[in-house]
């Protein structure tokens, strides 16, 4: 438990950062809101008007403490460019969608990466090890929105074994299992794709570590007890093993969302990846700020999960 | 250190590749000249012998425009890396070598610093302050040594307690002298580790910045021919092989020698309890050295 709380603060710094970083970039970036909004040449008194207005003629630790506290409420302003709706809104709309792509890849790479890199570290440098290490290794180098393009033009366009694009039949009007199926359809591409990279990363870090394990001493007792191989990896070294996978997940989830938000491009899924192109190429700049705040607050949150787990795991780290 | 990495398979052919893409970098002007953005023929042509890539949809010669990308690209790629060496070699082996307060503040910055979502940063600088090559790199250059730190100073912590290191302070060495001639020759093999883990991240970040039409405008770059073929690919698949090999062979070859140097250092289970050979000719080599204490194999970082 104090555990717990003590990482809990620890998070804490890093929120103060995130939000006082925003909020310097945006006072320093050229022109403010007014000028978003209103645009040149107009009544100098009237941009004097909405200054006050919206509060922006207070003082700079005055505006900061305003904006942290909305922020922690959850208003996280309105988009001009949308047409005055709220940010938060607008997040809210797309997030599902890519939670549920992002949610899927993790599961194919987490549970693919252990399953093939154990495999691979039965027999370390046998033929089965050389492939699926070199295949890894080439899965890890391709850009994921290559191999999107690729898996497009081979799967999508050429075989016509998979949609194109988005993430419904656009013409038809499914409903209940048919939708889910529709949606099924169009997830596996995109997944598969994002999930590459990560998958090989796992086979390889679960291969690294295994082999170390299965050197050691008490693998060699159970192996001598007469224990089956499969109860010996997975019961008692695997877990052990376990620390580097849960680090390097952790470590990656920030690199997750970066590649989603290309995946979604090439796939055109219509989730916060798209949303974000779209406020960076119209310059809206609340929805950009809302955006990279969410998306730091989901990666600051992935962290702190990442070390429960790793205490769960290791009940050393809990104590020290 | 670097022959021995030469002989291992995975380290030959990432030197290869490196090899390769830097010859392409420096000598664009000299194996595809001309501008890169003017039309050289008919558009959408397939491969051929006039056009060894092919063409694009402005008739721009795909071989020419992906040499020059290819420099752009590895211009951001090597100034990232060597800002984030600098910053990282010198935060790392202070605070591992000091310990104390030095040590724990210097780390709650690194985390501070790790924490930052780059890509995102990016797309809100561009948004902010425009889209430039010089912006990036800053930025990259700034944000990305978190990595190479942690590394350096794990590797720093297990050397302060060597015979060599407490040798050189017993005599009077300053700490200014002992960093620089004892600690930084021996912490470099595993921060140039990192540092073309690193080189792979930077050009996938860049790639993906100018996918999504935020790179330089003036600067044609790989991820821009990316995004420009996003728009062609059921008519001209070369447009997207071409580019993406480019950026493939970059990052594989900045993988497999990164792996190769790594291996060295950090060998795996079996390798590590075999007895190694002396080599003839010379007793010992400073990495035949054993490691003191357990040190944390990059690229996975230690838990804190």
């Amino acid at each position: 438990m104090g555990y717990l709380v003590r990482r809990l603060l620890q998070t804490l710094p890093t929120i103060a950062a995130i939000l006082v970083v925003t909020f310097v970039m945006v006072q320093l970036a050229p022109g403010d809101a007014v000028d978003a909004l209103a645009g040149g040449g107009g009544d100098e008194a009237y941009y004097d008007y909405l200054r006050s207005y919206l509060q922006l003629d207070r003082p700079l630790l005055e505006q900061f403490f305003s904006y942290a506290g909305h922020l922690l409420r959850g208003d996280l302003g309105i988009s001009f460019v949308q047409g005055g709706r709220p940010v938060a809104e607008l997040i809210g709309e797309r997030m599902p969608a890519t939670l549920l792509l992002i949610g899927t890849a993790l599961l194919i790479a987490g549970a693919g990466g252990l399953v093939l890199g154990s495999l691979a570290a039965r027999r370390p440098f046998g033929p089965f090890d050389m492939g699926i290490s070199t295949t890894a290794l080439i899965g890890y180098s391709l850009p994921a929105f290559w191999l999107a393009q690729l898996a497009l033009i081979a799967l999508a366009f050429r075989a016509g074994l998979f949609p194109i694009q988005g993430m419904t039949e656009a013409r038809a009007d499914y409903s209940g299992l048919a939708h889910y199926l529709d949606v099924g359809r169009h997830l596996v591409l995109p997944a598969l794709v994002l999930a590459t990279s990560d998958l090989a990363l796992l086979t390889r870090v679960t291969r690294a570590g295994l082999i170390q394990e299965l050197d050691r001493d008490y693998v060699r007792t159970a192996k001598g007890l007469g224990l089956r191989e499969r109860e010996v990896v997975v019961r008692h070294a695997l877990p052990n093993a376990l620390l580097p996978v849960v680090t390097v997940i952790g470590n990656r989830v920030g690199l997750l969302f970066t590649v989603t938000v290309i995946v979604e491009t090439v796939f055109g899924w219509p989730g916060l990846g798209t949303l974000l192109l779209q406020a960076a190429q119209t310059r809206d700049r609340p929805l950009l700020l809302g955006m990279v705040l969410v998306v730091a607050a989901f990666v600051a949150l992935a962290n702190l999960v990442t070390d429960m787990v790793y205490g769960w795991i290791d009940p050393r780290i809990r104590y020290d | 250190m670097l022959r021995r990495a030469l002989r291992t398979p995975s380290g030959l052919v990432g030197a290869l590749l490196l090899l390769i893409v830097a010859t392409t970098a420096l000598l664009a002007n000299v194996i595809a000249p001309g501008k890169p953005t003017a039309s050289a023929g008919p558009s959408l042509q397939s491969p051929s012998l006039d056009h060894l890539m092919g063409t694009d949809n402005y008739g721009r010669d795909m071989f020419r425009a992906v040499a020059h990308g290819t420099r752009t690209s590895m211009t951001v790629v090597v100034a990232v890396v060597v800002m984030s060496l600098i910053i990282g070699l010198f935060v790392g082996m202070v605070s591992g070598y000091t310990g104390g307060v030095v040590d724990a503040v210097l780390m709650r910055i690194t985390e501070m610093f790790q924490s930052v979502p780059r890509f995102f940063l990016a797309i809100l600088v561009v948004g902010f302050f425009g889209a430039g090559l010089d912006k990036l790199i800053l930025l990259l250059g700034l944000t990305s040594w978190d990595l190479l730190a942690r590394v350096v100073r794990a590797e720093s912590l297990s050397l302060r307690r060597r015979e060599f290191v407490d040798a050189a302070r017993s005599v009077g060495t300053s700490p200014a002298r002992i960093l620089l001639r004892h600690i930084l020759p021996n912490v470099l093999p595993s921060a140039v580790v990192v540092a073309s883990l690193l080189g792979s991240r930077v050009i996938l970040i860049e790639a993906a910045l100018a996918f999504i039409g935020l790179g330089d405008p003036n600067a044609i770059s790989l991820g821009y021919l990316l995004e420009n073929a996003q728009h062609f690919l059921s008519q001209a698949w070369w447009m997207s092989v071409f580019p993406g090999s480019a950026i493939a062979v970059v990052v594989l070859g900045l993988n497999l020698s990164g792996d190769a140097v790594n291996d060295l250092l950090n060998p795996l289970g079996a390798e590590a309890a075999r007895p190694r050979r002396l080599t003839g000719g010379r007793w010992r080599r400073r990495s035949d050295r054993p490691r003191g204490g357990p040190v944390p194999a990059p690229p996975v970082p230690a838990p804190r």
